[in-house]
């Protein structure tokens, strides 16, 4: 049995790790929110456990007398107003989902990417950028004149 | 003390891996919802009861709802995730 400090210390590393191959790994753009979600929740948690002491008291001062051991207030404070930052960070990126979908009627990242290449092609008066998926001419003629 | 910790921990892990993986958005809406639950009684454990409030409040009802109506109006509400 691992002590408990260990094993909110997993906690904590678990859901970043998570809430970082969430946004990674995923092509749909809500999943890749709701890992931001997750790896703000893994933050909040380690930034609590930082100061954390076993058997430490909850900082309130009843009638005059402070504990002798007690959590710091400090970094409390800090995630209490990360929480609240957090809700308005997920309010922005679900609200520019919506006009990402609005715009390109998809919410897929690879559509959504080439959508965009193709816009700022457009914009610039040049042809699409090749890239590895699509020049069959380009890598036959790269195969002739290299190998 | 040990064994509702392990147990939290458990928990929120095995949730937060089926947010990424569920096929159904709201599911995985729920998912998070119990992951911020979870989260809120461990800040209970770690004696900060102003966090562990402001986490149950915010990060599990009002963030929730937030997705639960954007996911609404994205069309994904009620169709397993499939355009």
């Amino acid at each position: 049995m691992p002590d408990t400090g260990l094993l909110l210390y997993g906690g904590a590393f678990g859901l970043i790790l998570i809430g970082i191959a969430g946004i990674v790994l995923s092509a749909h753009l809500v999943r890749i929110i709701f890992a931001v979600a997750l790896l703000e929740a893994g933050a909040n948690l380690l930034l609590l456990l930082a100061t954390w002491h076993q058997g430490a008291a909850a900082p309130i001062i009843v009638a005059g007398r402070v504990p002798d051991l007690m959590a710091d207030p400090v970094p409390q404070a800090l995630v209490l107003t990360a929480i609240v930052i957090g809700v308005g960070i997920l309010a922005l990126a679900l609200s520019l989902a919506l006009r990402v979908q609005r715009a390109y009627g998809t919410l897929d990242m690879h559509e959504v990417r080439r959508h965009m290449e193709q816009d700022i092609a457009d914009e610039a008066g040049i042809d699409m950028p090749s890239s590895s998926h699509a020049p069959a001419a380009v890598q036959t003629a790269r195969q002739e004149s290299g190998a | 003390m040990q064994w509702l910790v392990l147990v939290l921990v458990v928990v929120m892990l095995t949730s937060a891996v089926a947010v990424l993986v569920l096929k159904d958005f709201l599911a995985a809406l729920a998912a998070l919802s119990v992951v911020s639950l979870g989260l809120s009684v461990l800040f209970v454990i770690l004696r900060a009861p102003d966090v562990a409030m402001t986490e149950a409040a915010i990060g599990a009802g009002l963030s929730s709802l937030l997705f639960a109506l954007a996911l609404r109006r994205l069309g994904l509400w009620r169709n397993g995730g499939r355009p």
